[in-house]
Order: C-alpha cells, then sequence, then structure tokens
C-alpha cells in the first residue's frame, strides 16, 4: 500500500529520534514547540481566571487547550510524526489513548449515572427499613 | 514497517506491484529500546488515566471540608508549569548536545534540566505540607484523597526521573558517549516530556478546573 511510496526507507525511527535534521534546525523545533507550548499555557491560566468569555464555555475551552498542547508536546517534543516511518510509534500511542479514552470517559459516564439513580441516604434507609 | 525480519524473500513483493522492498533484517538497537521504552511510557499515562478517572469522580466529594477552589493557589501552579516546561527543553537541547557529543552543551543542559526540576519539586513540596499542617491532608476527605494520590504520583515520578538525570550525567563523565549510554539518554528525554505531558493534564483538570468550580 504504502509500501512503494518509502521503499527506500531502511527502518523506522525510534520515538524521540528525528529525522536526519541539522543541529540549527533541530533547535528551531524545539523553539517552536516551546513557544506554542507556552502561549497555550498562558492562554489556559488566563481563561481559567477571566470573567470576559462565556462561563459554561470555561471547562471545554480548557480541555481543548490541554490536549492541543499535548499534542504540541507529542510533535516538538517527543518528534511522533505521521511518517511512514513512525507508523509504529503512532498506533502504539492510538492504542494507548483508546484506554485512556476509555477508563476515564467510562468512569465518569457510570459513575456520573450512579450518583444520580442513587436515592438519597435518608431516604434509602426508611426504604428499607 | 521493518520492524522483524519475519517476511521472506518469497514475500518481499506479495501483491506484485512491482516494486521489490528489501527487508534489512532486525531494526538496529536503539529502536527496538526505545520503542519499547513508548510502550512502557504509555501504560504509565493509562496508569495515571486512572488517578485522573479517580480524581474526576471524586472532586465534588469534599466531606465539608476545604474545595479545590479554596486551597489551590494559581500564582504557585503558574510557577510550577512554566519551571516544567522549560526543563522540558532544556532536555531536548542536551540530547541535542549528546547526539553531537558536545559535552559542555550536555552537562549544561542537564543541570539546569535539573534545578528546574527541584524548583518544581519544592513549591509542590511545600504545598502540600502546607495543607497538611492546616488539616487538609490526604485522610481529609475523598477530594484531598484523590488530589494527593494523582499530583504526589506525578510528583514521584519527577522525583525518579531527578535521580535517572543525575545517573546520566555520571555515566555520561565515567564512561563518555558510548551507545549504551546514548540509549540510555534517548529513554530518560522520553520520560521527561512525557512527564511533562501528564503535567499538562494535572494543570489543567486539577488545578484549572478543579480551581473554578
Amino acid at each position: 500500500m504504502s509500501d512503494q511510496a518509502h521503499a527506500h526507507v531502511e527502518h523506522d525511527i525510534a520515538p524521540g529520534d528525528e529525522e536526519q535534521h541539522s543541529v540549527g534546525e533541530r533547535i528551531t523545533g524545539y523553539v517552536v514547540g516551546l513557544g506554542l507550548a507556552l502561549l497555550l499555557t498562558a492562554t489556559s491560566f488566563f481563561i481559567a481566571g477571566t470573567n470576559l468569555v462565556w462561563q459554561p464555555s470555561i471547562p471545554i475551552a480548557l480541555i481543548v487547550l490541554a490536549i492541543a498542547q499535548m499534542g504540541v508536546h507529542l510533535v516538538f517534543f517527543l518528534h511522533i510524526t505521521t511518517g511512514p516511518d513512525n507508523t509504529n510509534n503512532v498506533l502504539a500511542l492510538a492504542f494507548g489513548l483508546l484506554v485512556v479514552f476509555l477508563v476515564v470517559g467510562g468512569t465518569v459516564w457510570i459513575m456520573a449515572h450512579l450518583n444520580q439513580n442513587m436515592p438519597p441516604m435518608d431516604q434509602f434507609i426508611r426504604m428499607h427499613s | 514497517m521493518a520492524m522483524t525480519a519475519t517476511v521472506g524473500q518469497a514475500r518481499a513483493d506479495p501483491h506484485h506491484i512491482g516494486v521489490v522492498v528489501e527487508h534489512p533484517g532486525p531494526a538496529p538497537k536503539r529502536i527496538v529500546t526505545a520503542y519499547g521504552f513508548w510502550v512502557f511510557l504509555l501504560s504509565d499515562i493509562v496508569m495515571f488515566s486512572c488517578f485522573f478517572a479517580a480524581y474526576a469522580v471524586l472532586a465534588g466529594q469534599t466531606a465539608d471540608g476545604p474545595k479545590g477552589s479554596e486551597i489551590f493557589e494559581q500564582r504557585n501552579v503558574a510557577i510550577e508549569t512554566v519551571c516544567l516546561l522549560l526543563s522540558s527543553f532544556t532536555c531536548g537541547m542536551a540530547s541535542i548536545a549528546a547526539d553531537v557529543r558536545n559535552r559542555f552543551w550536555f552537562y549544561l543542559g542537564m543541570t539546569v534540566t535539573c534545578v528546574l526540576g527541584l524548583i518544581f519539586l519544592a513549591i509542590e513540596f511545600k504545598e502540600f505540607a502546607d495543607l497538611v499542617s492546616r488539616g487538609y491532608g490526604p485522610s481529609r476527605s475523598a477530594f484531598l484523597t484523590a488530589f494527593f494520590s494523582l499530583v504526589g504520583c506525578h510528583g514521584l515520578h519527577v522525583s525518579a526521573g531527578v535521580l535517572w538525570l543525575l545517573t546520566m550525567m555520571a555515566q555520561v563523565f565515567a564512561k563518555g558517549f558510548r551507545a549504551d549510554v546514548l540509549r540510555r539518554m534517548m529513554c530518560f528525554a522520553l520520560f521527561w516530556h512525557a512527564l511533562d505531558i501528564i503535567w499538562v493534564g494535572v494543570f489543567s483538570v486539577v488545578y484549572l478546573l478543579g480551581g473554578g468550580a
């Protein structure tokens, strides 16, 4: 499938390794990553403490900013890219993310429903005495 | 694609597309080591996700104790975040220096990383000590239990990272930039960057989301 495209590629690259770049290019990558990460962090802290935006949107905004910043870290610091030589690393990451979303999403979903369906304790005791 | 060498000559062109892909044999040790460590890091992240899930469920269960917004100090969290972010950057500089075998920049990058990590740990330790001395220890409420275990677990990882960092400096000092030392250095850099990713989740979910509620 994509074998044709990269028949010349000798091996995958290790997570954290970059394709052949000069030192200057590599440093630039880290500087760009640091700049983006600082920008996203500053936005997060600003949004959390401001009255300028619609309040109910703040939790969603914080989560979106956090996910964006994690993406920046993955690309610029861990060098996980979509390149063909990175397939194994990306697939492992995808599986890890699947488990993370199942654990966090499933827990929050189920526990919220349990809370909702559970009558307050005093009612519960009256019902069973 | 080329992690294993099980593909024999007969299957070199299974779909008869006319391009024979030469499989160059087992991947070099550097790739195998880093890939294995990457899988470990992902499982570590899965473990953290359980702590995050516990915190999300228990964040409201304060048992008439303090709420998150009453005990979190955003200024300290911002300093911690900047420390960890800068240390991730200097760690990247140190790994570039290691790749080009420049001792001076390697030691400088690692030292700055170490100092920033220690500042982070000191601020976190002070925060914990303050909370415990005010009677808001982990046994006060389910919320505080979840808070201390999640943030404390991250702090333990950072402490382990600082010890590993010092070990790497000692190994480069004693053994030089040997291939095995460089492999360990790469794993350390992955570990340190992954800790920063987890911290992004911690400050967003615990301190910013929890502090606003």
